[in-house]
C-alpha cells in the first residue's frame, strides 16, 4: 500500500510539472506581448523595454519557467533596488494590469469560489444520491419516473440559461431573493448565505443530474450482487441491508467521481460566477481573458490544474485502499 | 454516416448486436420522438435561407418599425406579430424566429463537426494504443492522463481571444471562420480522451477473440483487421458515444458565445442572443425564453436519443432489463 501510494504521488508530481510546463509554453506562444500589456496605448518604447527586462520576459523560455517555478517556494523580486516589487512565496508572478501579485489576487478569489463549490457539492450530493436512492427503490413506479425526467432534464440545462431562469422567476418576477451581491462568510453569514443560495441551486440542479442516474444505476446493479442475496436469506431487515451493505457499495465509485467533480468547480464556476456577478477565480479569469492579463491566467490555469491533479490522486488512492484488485495494477 | 454504419454491420448476418439494438430503438417511444425532433432541428437548419424567404423574414434586416424610441420590441410579448412569429430583438429589431433558423445551423454544424473530429482522432489513437501496445500505448494512454489534467473550459475561454488572433495570422479567414476553427480545434485537442480510451479497452479484449486470431492465422494485415474485424464491433459503443457528446459540444458553443468568447455578432448564434437577452431582462423576456428553450429543446432531444441508443446497444444495460 505505501508502494502504491508513493507511486501515485511522484506520478501526480511528475504530471504537474509536464502541466505547468505546457501551459507556461502555451501562454508564452501566443502572439501577444506580455511586455507591451503592461503598460496602456500610448506608451513610450523605453517603458515596454524596461517593463520586459523587470519582469524577465527577454529571457529564454526555459529559464523563465524556471524562475516562475522557483518563485513558488522561495517568492520572487522584479527589478532592481529602490524600484522593486516582491512578491512573496507562494509566488505565482506579478499582473501588471492590476498592479498586485498573482497570488494574493487568488488568494482573495479562492474563498468565494471555496464556498459557492461547497454548498453546490453538499447540495448536489444530497439531491442526487437522494433522488437516486429512491428511484432504484420504487423502480417503475411514479418515484422512478420524476427522478429520471429530473435527471434528464437538468443533464440538458445549460448551466448559464438555467441560472438567468432563476434570476428572472426569483429576483425580478418575484422578488423573493434580491440579487446576489457576495459577502463574506466572517462578515455576514446571513447575507453570505442569501447571496450564494441561487448559485448553489443552479449548480446542483444541474449536477445532480448526472448523480441521480449514477446512483440509480449502481444501486440496481450492486442488488444483483450475491451478497446482496445472501443478505436476503439471511434475513436482514430490508432498511439494514440497503444503507449497510448496497448503499455502501454502490456510492464509492460515485464518491470518487463527486471528488472530481468538486475539484473541477473549484478551478472556478466561470459560468455561474458569471451570471451572479461573484467575485470568484472564475471572475477573475474572465476579467484577465478581457485584459489580456497573461499573468492572472498562467496562474489560475496552473491553480486548477493542481486541484484537479490533487484530486485525481487522492481518488485514485482511496480507490487502491478500497479496493485491493486496483493497487495490483 | 448510416449508410457506412449498415455496411459495417452486415459483416455478421442475422441477428447482429447492431440490427438487435436498431430495433430496440425503435421500440423505445421517447428515443423515436426524439429522433423527429432532432430531424426538425436538421431541417430547419438546412433549408433555413428557403424556410425565411417563405416565411417573409429576415434574420439580419433591421427593422427599425418594430422597436419603440427606447430600443425596446414595440407590442406585447416582445413585439410577437405576424411579421414577426417570434418577435424581435432589443435594440435593432432583427427577427428572432429568423435568427434562431440559422442559429441551427452554428449549433449543428459545431456539434457534428466538433463530435466528428473528436470521434475520428480518438478512434484512431484507441485502436492504434491497443493494437500496437508496449510503448506505444504507454505514449498514448499518459498523453491522455496529461490533457485529462488540464482544466479545459478554463483553458478553452483563456485562449480564444489570442489563439484566433494566430489562426488569422497563418491565414485561416479572419472573423468567425477563425473563431469556429479555433473551437474544433480545442474540442478536438481535449475531447479526444474519453472516446480513445474506450475504443483502446475494447481493442485489448477484442485482439484476444478467436476470430481475430484466426483472421491473423490466414495472414491478415493491420488494414484488414481495422476494417473488417474491429470496427464492426466498435459501432455500438462509438455510435452510442458519439450520441451522447453531441448535445454537450452544441451546449459548450452556446456557452461560449454567451461568455463572448465564441462566435460573435452579427452571428446568428443561439449562446450570443441569449449572452444579449440579459441586458433586457425586465423588459423582454421572452429575448431570453425563446432561444433558451429552443437551445433546451434541441440538447433534450439529442439526450433522450443518446440514452436510448445506449440502453439499447450497451450490454451492461441487458442486465438491468431483466
Amino acid at each position: 500500500m505505501i508502494y502504491f501510494v508513493l507511486r501515485r504521488s511522484i506520478f501526480a508530481v511528475v504530471l504537474l510539472l509536464i502541466v505547468s510546463a505546457f501551459t507556461f509554453v502555451i501562454f508564452s506562444a501566443l502572439p501577444s506581448d506580455p511586455a507591451a500589456l503592461t503598460c496602456g496605448k500610448n506608451c513610450r518604447p523605453e517603458v515596454i523595454e524596461s517593463n520586459r527586462e523587470r519582469l524577465g520576459y527577454d529571457r529564454p523560455l526555459i529559464e523563465q519557467y524556471g524562475s516562475y517555478m522557483k518563485g513558488i517556494f522561495t517568492g520572487r523580486t522584479y527589478g532592481e533596488e529602490g524600484s522593486s516589487i516582491h512578491c512573496p512565496a507562494p509566488s505565482l508572478g506579478y499582473s501588471y494590469d492590476r498592479h498586485e501579485c498573482v497570488t494574493s489576487l487568488i488568494a482573495s478569489t479562492l474563498p468565494v469560489t471555496a464556498s459557492i463549490a461547497l454548498g453546490a457539492f453538499v447540495l448536489w450530493m444530497g439531491i442526487g444520491v437522494g433522488l437516486g436512492t429512491l428511484a432504484a427503490l420504487k423502480r417503475g413506479k411514479w418515484q422512478d419516473r420524476v427522478a429520471t425526467a429530473f435527471s434528464v432534464i437538468g443533464v440538458s440545462l445549460p448551466t448559464f440559461f438555467l441560472g438567468l431562469i432563476f434570476i428572472m422567476v426569483f429576483v425580478i418576477w418575484t422578488g423573493i431573493l434580491p440579487f446576489p451581491r457576495y459577502v463574506g462568510l466572517t462578515e455576514n453569514p446571513f447575507d453570505w448565505f442569501m447571496a450564494l443560495l441561487l448559485p448553489w441551486f443552479v449548480l446542483a440542479i444541474i449536477s445532480a443530474a448526472t448523480y441521480v442516474r449514477m446512483t440509480r444505476n449502481g444501486i440496481l446493479e450492486v442488488m444483483n450482487e450475491e451478497f446482496v442475496r445472501l443478505g436476503i436469506a439471511k434475513g436482514l431487515s430490508r432498511r439494514r441491508l440497503i444503507v449497510t451493505y448496497v448503499l455502501r457499495a454502490a456510492l464509492v465509485p460515485i464518491v470518487t467521481i463527486a471528488g472530481l467533480d468538486f475539484a473541477f468547480l473549484l478551478g472556478g464556476a466561470l459560468v455561474t460566477e458569471s451570471i451572479f456577478n461573484l467575485p470568484g477565480l472564475g471572475k477573475l479569469t474572465l476579467a484577465a481573458v478581457v485584459n489580456s492579463d497573461l499573468p492572472i491566467l498562467v496562474a489560475t490555469t496552473m491553480v486548477a490544474a493542481v486541484f484537479i491533479v490533487v484530486a485525481n490522486t487522492v481518488v485514485d488512492i482511496l480507490y487502491g485502499y478500497l479496493d485491493p484488485r486496483v493497487r495490483a495494477k | 454516416m448510416s449508410e457506412a454504419v449498415a455496411s459495417g454491420a452486415a459483416v455478421s448476418e442475422g441477428l447482429s448486436p447492431f440490427r438487435l439494438g436498431l430495433a430496440r430503438v425503435r421500440g423505445n417511444r421517447g428515443a423515436v420522438i426524439a429522433f423527429w425532433v432532432v430531424m426538425f432541428y436538421v431541417f430547419v437548419a438546412a433549408f433555413a435561407p428557403v424556410l425565411v424567404r417563405i416565411l417573409n423574414i429576415d434574420p439580419y434586416a433591421l427593422d427599425r418599425e418594430a422597436i419603440n424610441d427606447f430600443g425596446l420590441p414595440a407590442g406585447p410579448m416582445g413585439g410577437i406579430s405576424w411579421d414577426h412569429p417570434f418577435g424581435v430583438e432589443p435594440g435593432t429589431g432583427r427577427d428572432i424566429l429568423g435568427r434562431l433558423m440559422y442559429g441551427a445551423r452554428i449549433s449543428l454544424l459545431v456539434g457534428a463537426i466538433g463530435t466528428f473530429l473528436t470521434t475520428v482522432v480518438g478512434v484512431t489513437l484507441g485502436i492504434v494504443a491497443g493494437l500496437r501496445r508496449g510503448f506505444v500505448d504507454a505514449l498514448i494512454s499518459r498523453l491522455g492522463d496529461v490533457t485529462l489534467a488540464f482544466p479545459s473550459l478554463l483553458l478553452i475561454i483563456a485562449l480564444a481571444n489570442p489563439m484566433t488572433q494566430r489562426l488569422e495570422s497563418w491565414g485561416v479567414p479572419a472573423g468567425n471562420t477563425a473563431r469556429i476553427t479555433y473551437i474544433m480545434t480545442v474540442l478536438t485537442l481535449f475531447g479526444w480522451v474519453y472516446m480513445a480510451r474506450l475504443v483502446r479497452g475494447q481493442v485489448l479484449s477484442l485482439r484476444e477473440r478467436e476470430f481475430v486470431e484466426a483472421a491473423r492465422s490466414f495472414g491478415a494485415g493491420t488494414g484488414h483487421l481495422v476494417f473488417k474485424q474491429l470496427l464492426p464491433n466498435l459501432w455500438p459503443q462509438i455510435i452510442v458515444f458519439v450520441s451522447l457528446s453531441l448535445p454537450g459540444y452544441v451546449a459548450l458553443e452556446a456557452t461560449l458565445s454567451f461568455l463572448g468568447v465564441g462566435l460573435l455578432a452579427p452571428a446568428a448564434s443561439w449562446g450570443i442572443m441569449l449572452g444579449d437577452s440579459v441586458r433586457y431582462y425586465r423588459a423582454a423576456p421572452t429575448y431570453l425564453f425563446i432561444p433558451g428553450v429552443t437551445l433546451m429543446v434541441l440538447v433534450l432531444a439529442f439526450n433522450l436519443l443518446g440514452d436510448g441508443l445506449r440502453d439499447a446497444f450497451d450490454p451492461r444495460s441487458d442486465r438491468q432489463q431483466l
